[in-house]
C-alpha cells in the first residue's frame, strides 16, 4: 500500500481525546483495589526478616486457629519454581526453603479484614536459620559457596558459580584493528544506581474460586475427582504430591498423573502488564487447566515494567480462595510495592570508545556487571540488552561486550522502562561527548558524522528500517539555540545533548511458539457500532485508545461508536503483553489486518448497492462515498446494514507476527531483533550551584522518532512522561539498601514515596516534545514505539549540560548534591573548575 | 476477632451520608469501603503521594492521614462530586481533552487539588499551578500535560464567567 499523505486520515494523526480520559477523569475507571466481590476476604503476606535463611519450619497453627481467618498458605503447598523467562525459573510464589532478600514472601493469609489478617501473620512462627548474606556484587563473584555461605542459587552445572545468572560475551568485527587505527581512545568506569518503577496504584489482585460440585462434569478431561468449597485436603494432597517429586520442570504437570488437579474455574483480577503470561504461570503453578483459569485486567494505574512478570500475590489470592472458598483481595502496602521492585537494575559499566580524529567511531568495547537481586526476572534478557542494543543509530565498525549478571541478597531486578538498555546509553553518550571534547569537535556534529542511516543493518547484524535520527538531532539543536549557546552559556550553567535508539517489539516472544503474537477481534453490526475485542493491556499508555484510531479509521466511523474491550483472557484474543515497546507496532498491525476484512465487505456491499467496482467505495468521516462522485453517499450505518444482509453477522479477526530473519545468526542473534526501531535525541540545559551541588535542570527538549504518529498527543504525553523518568533517575532516585554500618543490612533505604523521591510538579522540567515521524514500512500507517526510546538519553544529556556548565564529570550516578558537590570540591582543588573550552568551529 | 463499628455522620458530594466504620479508620476507608466512592485512591497510605486527596470545606485534604472522625460534620468533595448537573467540571474536561491523565490513578487527587486551586484563583500561572500541585505525584505524565489542562481550564472558566466563547481543543 503506497504511503498515505497525512490528509487522506480523518482520525489518525489528528489531536484526539482518549477513549477513556474522561472515566477517568470522572472517578468512574474501575482499578483493581475499587473492585469489592460479595464476601470477599483480605490476604496478606507474611515477609522474611532476613537477607539470607533457611527456613527450618514454619508453625501456622495458631493462626490458623484465630477467629476470622479462613486459609493460611505456605511456599511448599505451591512448590512450583516458575520465572518469567522459561529458561530461568528460579523462584516460587511463597519460599520453600530459604529466604534471600529482606522482603522475600513465606506465607499468606486471607481473613475476614485486613486487621484480622495482620494479627494472623503475626501468630504465624518462622524458625529462620540465618546465613551469610552478601550484597555486593563483585564478592558474590568471587564466593566459593558451600553450605555455611551458600550461592543463592544452585550452579546450574557443576563447578559454575551459582551467584551467576547470566554471562554474554559477544564480539563484531575487528576490535583491536579499531582501537590501533584510532586517534582518541577515551575508558572510564561508570555505576548507574539502581532504581524503581514506583506506580501510583500499588500492586492489587483477586482471586475468585468456583469449584464444581462433585461429579457437575463427569467424564470432562481435567475435571474428575476432588475440589468443593471445603475440599481443602484434596488440595493439600495434590501439592505435597508435587513436593516429593523436587524441582519440577517447565510443563510437565500432565505427566504427574496420580493426583487430579481440583476441578472448579478460577478467576484473578490483577493490576498486571502481562494478563497472558499470567494465565500461563497462574494454570501451571497451581495445576489448573488453562481452560479453566481466566485473568481480567482492570485498568492499571501506572507500570512502567513494574508489574510485567508474575508476583507473589497473584498466586497467593489464587491458592487462597481454593482453600477458603470465597474470594481473596490483597493489595501490597507501598513498602511493598519497593521490596517487590524488578526495577532498573545496578551496572557497574567500563567503556572503551576509540575513533578517528575527524570523530569516527573506530571501537567499542563494555564490561558491564549487573547486580541482578535475589532472582532472574528478566534478566537473562537484561544481560544481553545490556549490549545488544547499543548498536544503533551510530555506525560502529567493531564491537565487544562482556555482561555479566549476578544475583545477591536485594529485591529482584527486572525491566523497567528501556530495559537493560537506559544504563549503557548513559555510559556510551556520555563517552561520545568525552571525544567530541577531546578532538575539539561540536557533539551534535559528531553524533551526524557517525550516522548509520537507514535501511541498513548493524554491527550485530540486527535490521534497521526507517532511521530519524538525523532529523531528531536537527530538532533539538533549533529548538535549544544549540549553535548560540553550546559552551557559550555562563558559568553554572550548560546544554547536553544525547543519542538514542530503541525497539518496538521483540521478534521473538518469550516462550518459544510460532502463533501471532498480537491479535484483535472486530464486531460490527447494524447500529453502526464497532466492537474492538483486543488483547492488549490499557496500563496508561492508550493502547486502547490506539485501536479505536485505527478502526475508526479504516472503517469510516466517528470515534464516538467504537467500543474497546480489552484484558480478559476469556473474551479477548492473546496478545503478550504491555512490554518492550511491542503494543502499537503489534497490536496495531493486528487491528489493522481485522478492520481490512471487514472494510472489504462492507464496501463490496455498498458497491453491489451502487452498482459500481468496490474499489470506488471509500468509508469516511461517517459515511460510506463514491470516490468519483462525492454527491453520492450514505451514513455509514447504512452501509453496514447493506453488509450485515449480504453476509450475514460481521466479524473479524486479525493477527501480527514479526519477520523472522531481521538478525544474525549467532548465539543470541534474535535477542534485541525488532520490527522497526525508534530513534531519540534530547538536549537538556541545567544549572548548577556551585555551593551547594544542586543541579537545575531547567529544560528538556525531546526529539523523537516514532514513525507516525497516531494521536500526537499520546506520543507527546510518551515523551514528555519518559523525559521527566529519566530526569528522576537522573537528579534524584536511587533503590538501594541499607549496610550493616547503617540500620540492618539488606533494608531498603527509603522505601516510601517521600523518602525515595520521586519527582513532583516543582521539580520536574519544562519538556518540550519534537515528533519526528519517518513512516515506517512495516509499522501500523508507519507508526513505531513512543513509550520507552524517550528516556535513554536524557541521563546523558544531563550529565553532559553539567560538564558543559562546570567542566567537571560524574560518572556514578545520581547527580544528587552530597555527590555533586564533591566532585565540585575535588575540581576545585584540581584547578579544573571551569567552563570547557568550545570548539573551535561550532 | 470482630471490630465493633461506629456512626459517622458527613456531607459526601452534597448528600448527608452515614456509615458505621471501625474507629481507626481514615476518611480515605470510610469514603471507599463503605460509602463506594472508589473515585480516590490509595497510592502509599501515608500522606505522601497525594491520590487520595479530596476537598474538605473546599480545602484539598490527604483523606488516607485524616481519621475519619476528623471530618465528621464536614463537608467532603471527592471526585466524584466535581461534576454538576451541566457535566464534567472544566477542569475534568480539560484533563480529557489535553490527555493529562494517562494511567489515571493520580488524576482524581490532581483533579480535587486543581479545582480548589482554580476556586481561589480563577485563571492561575503555569507556576501557581505547579506549586498547587506540588503535593500530587504523578509518575506517568511529566505534569506537562497536567499543566496545560489546568492554565486552560482557568481559562474556560473565565470565558463562562464572561459568558463568552467555547473551549477550544487543546
Amino acid at each position: 500500500m503506497a504511503e498515505k499523505a497525512k490528509s487522506d486520515f480523518t482520525i489518525v494523526g489528528t489531536r484526539q481525546r482518549k477513549v477513556d480520559g474522561l472515566a477517568k477523569a470522572m472517578g468512574r475507571a474501575r482499578y483493581t483495589d475499587d473492585i469489592a466481590l460479595p464476601g470477599m476476604l483480605h490476604g496478606k503476606i507474611l515477609r522474611s526478616p532476613h537477607p539470607h535463611a533457611r527456613i527450618l519450619s514454619i508453625d501456622t497453627s495458631a493462626a490458623e486457629a484465630l477467629e476470622g481467618v479462613h486459609a493460611v498458605v505456605t511456599g511448599r503447598e505451591m512448590a512450583v519454581p516458575y520465572g518469567v523467562i522459561p529458561w530461568t525459573p528460579d523462584e516460587y510464589p511463597l519460599c520453600t526453603d530459604r529466604v534471600r532478600y529482606i522482603g522475600d514472601g513465606v506465607a499468606a493469609v486471607a481473613a475476614i479484614d485486613e486487621d484480622a489478617a495482620n494479627e494472623a501473620l503475626r501468630r504465624i512462627r518462622v524458625e529462620y536459620e540465618e546465613l551469610p548474606p552478601v550484597f555486593d556484587p563483585f564478592e558474590a563473584l568471587e564466593s566459593e559457596g558451600g553450605d555455611d555461605a551458600p550461592y543463592l542459587h544452585e550452579p546450574r552445572k557443576p563447578g559454575w558459580n551459582g551467584n551467576i545468572t547470566k554471562v554474554v560475551k559477544l564480539e563484531f568485527g575487528a576490535l583491536d584493528e579499531g582501537f590501533r587505527g584510532s586517534d582518541v581512545i577515551v575508558e572510564h568506569d561508570f555505576l548507574f544506581e539502581g532504581t524503581t518503577h514506583a506506580p501510583i496504584e500499588p500492586h492489587c489482585a483477586i482471586g475468585l474460586w468456583e469449584a464444581d460440585p462433585p461429579g457437575r462434569h463427569e467424564g470432562v478431561a481435567f475435571s474428575e475427582g476432588s475440589g468443593g468449597p471445603g475440599d481443602t485436603e484434596a488440595i493439600l494432597r495434590r501439592s505435597r504430591g508435587m513436593e516429593t517429586k523436587g524441582k519440577s520442570d517447565r510443563g510437565d504437570r500432565e505427566g504427574e498423573g496420580q493426583l487430579p488437579p481440583p476441578a472448579g474455574q478460577l478467576t484473578v483480577w490483577s493490576s498486571t502488564q502481562v494478563p497472558h503470561y499470567l494465565h500461563r504461570e497462574l494454570s501451571r503453578v497451581l495445576g489448573l487447566d488453562p481452560a479453566r483459569v481466566r485473568v481480567i485486567q482492570p485498568p492499571v494505574g501506572g507500570a512502567f515494567g513494574g508489574k510485567s512478570e508474575p508476583f507473589d500475590l497473584e498466586f497467593c489470592v489464587g491458592l487462597l480462595s481454593m482453600k477458603a472458598g470465597r474470594p481473596v483481595k490483597i493489595l501490597y502496602t507501598r513498602e511493598e510495592v519497593f521490596y517487590s521492585h524488578r526495577g532498573r537494575h545496578p551496572f557497574h559499566m567500563k567503556y572503551r570508545v576509540g575513533a578517528t580524529r575527524d570523530g569516527r567511531l573506530t571501537a567499542v568495547d563494555a564490561h558491564t556487571v549487573l547486580d541482578g537481586g535475589a532472582y532472574a526476572s528478566f534478566g537473562l534478557v537484561t544481560t544481553y540488552y545490556s549490549g545488544q542494543l547499543l548498536t544503533a543509530p551510530y555506525q560502529m565498525p567493531a564491537y565487544r561486550f562482556d555482561s555479566t549478571r549476578v544475583y545477591t541478597n536485594k529485591p529482584a531486578c527486572g525491566p523497567k522502562r528501556g530495559h537493560g538498555s537506559v544504563q549503557p546509553r548513559f555510559a556510551f553518550e556520555v563517552q561520545l561527548d568525552r571525544i567530541a571534547h577531546e578532538l575539539q569537535l561540536d557533539p551534535i556534529e559528531l553524533r551526524r558524522r557517525n550516522f548509520m542511516g537507514s535501511d541498513t543493518r548493524t554491527v550485530n547484524e540486527l535490521r534497521v528500517t526507517s532511521n530519524g535520527f538525523l532529523e531528531c538531532l536537527e530538532a533539538v539543536e533549533e529548538a535549544s539555540g544549540w549553535r548560540e549557546r553550546f559552551r557559550q552559556l555562563p558559568f553554572g550553567r550548560g546544554l547536553g545533548v544525547a543519542g538514542s535508539t530503541y525497539i518496538s517489539g521483540t521478534n521473538y516472544p518469550i516462550y518459544p511458539n510460532d502463533m501471532p503474537q498480537s491479535a484483535v477481534q472486530i464486531q460490527i453490526d447494524r447500529s453502526g457500532r464497532v466492537a474492538v475485542f483486543s488483547g492488549a493491556s490499557e496500563i496508561g499508555q492508550g493502547t486502547d485508545s490506539m485501536v479505536a484510531y485505527l478502526a475508526a479509521e479504516e472503517l469510516g466511523v466517528p470515534l464516538e461508536y467504537v467500543r474497546v474491550m480489552a484484558g480478559d483472557t476469556d473474551f479477548t484474543p492473546v496478545d503478550l503483553g504491555a512490554y518492550s515497546s511491542r503494543v502499537t507496532f503489534m497490536l496495531g498491525n493486528a487491528c489493522l489486518d481485522a478492520a481490512r476484512k471487514l472494510k472489504a465487505k462492507v464496501r463490496e456491499a455498498v458497491a453491489d448497492h451502487w452498482e459500481c467496482p468496490p474499489g470506488q467505495v471509500l468509508l469516511a468521516g461517517g459515511w460510506a462515498l463514491h470516490a468519483p462522485d462525492t454527491g453520492r453517499k450514505m451514513p455509514i450505518r447504512e452501509a453496514f446494514v447493506l453488509a450485515e444482509s449480504r453476509f450475514g453477522t460481521l466479524g473479524a479477526v486479525g493477527s501480527y507476527n514479526t519477520p523472522k530473519d531481521v538478525h544474525g545468526d549467532y548465539r543470541g542473534g534474535t535477542i534485541g531483533a525488532s520490527p522497526a526501531y525508534s530513534f531519540t535525541a534530547h538536549v537538556a540545559e541545567v544549572e548548577v550551584d556551585v555551593e551547594t551541588g544542586q543541579v537545575r535542570v531547567d529544560r528538556i527538549w525531546v526529539a523523537h522518532d516514532c514513525g507516525r504518529a497516531l494521536n500526537p498527543v499520546l506520543v507527546e504525553g510518551q515523551m514528555e512522561g519518559s523525559a521527566y523518568m529519566g530526569f528522576g533517575e537522573a537528579i534524584m532516585e536511587e533503590q538501594v539498601y541499607k549496610d550493616a554500618d547503617h540500620g540492618r543490612a539488606g533494608l531498603h533505604n527509603a522505601p516510601s514515596l517521600l523518602d525515595y523521591r520521586i519527582p513532583t510538579s516543582l521539580d520536574t522540567p519544562e519538556l518540550t516534545s519534537l515528533i519526528v515521524e519517518s513512516i515506517d514500512p512495516e509499522g501500523p500507517y508507519g507508526a513505531k514505539e513512543a513509550g520507552e526510546g524517550p528516556l535513554h538519553p536524557a541521563i546523558p544529556a544531563i550529565a553532559n549540560a553539567i560538564f558543559d556548565a562546570v567542566g567537571v564529570r560524574i560518572d556514578r550516578l545520581p547527580f544528587s548534591p552530597p555527590r555533586v558537590w564533591r566532585a565540585l570540591q575535588d575540581a576545585r582543588a584540581r584547578g579544573e573548575l571551569e567552563k570547557p573550552v568550545a570548539p573551535e568551529d561550532p | 476477632m470482630s471490630t465493633s463499628l461506629e456512626i459517622v455522620r458527613l456531607t459526601v458530594n452534597g448528600d448527608p451520608r452515614t456509615a458505621g466504620v471501625p474507629p481507626h479508620w481514615t476518611l480515605l476507608e470510610t469514603l471507599r469501603y463503605a460509602m463506594g466512592l472508589t473515585g480516590s485512591k490509595q497510592g502509599c497510605d501515608k500522606g505522601d503521594c497525594g491520590a487520595c486527596t479530596v476537598l474538605v470545606d473546599g480545602e484539598p485534604t490527604l483523606s488516607c492521614i485524616t481519621p475519619v472522625w476528623e471530618a465528621e460534620g464536614h463537608r467532603v468533595t471527592t471526585v466524584e462530586g466535581l461534576a454538576g448537573p451541566d457535566g464534567p467540571h472544566p477542569v475534568q474536561d480539560a484533563f480529557d481533552r489535553y490527555g493529562a491523565g494517562q494511567c489515571g490513578f493520580c488524576t482524581p487527587g490532581v483533579l480535587c487539588s486543581a479545582a480548589a486551586l482554580l476556586e481561589r484563583t480563577p485563571t492561575p500561572s503555569r507556576h501557581e499551578v505547579k506549586e498547587a500541585l506540588a503535593g500530587n505525584l504523578c509518575r506517568c505524565t511529566g505534569y506537562t500535560k497536567i499543566l496545560d489542562a489546568v492554565v486552560d481550564a482557568g481559562r474556560v472558566l473565565a470565558e463562562r464567567t464572561s459568558g463568552s466563547g467555547e473551549a477550544s481543543n487543546g
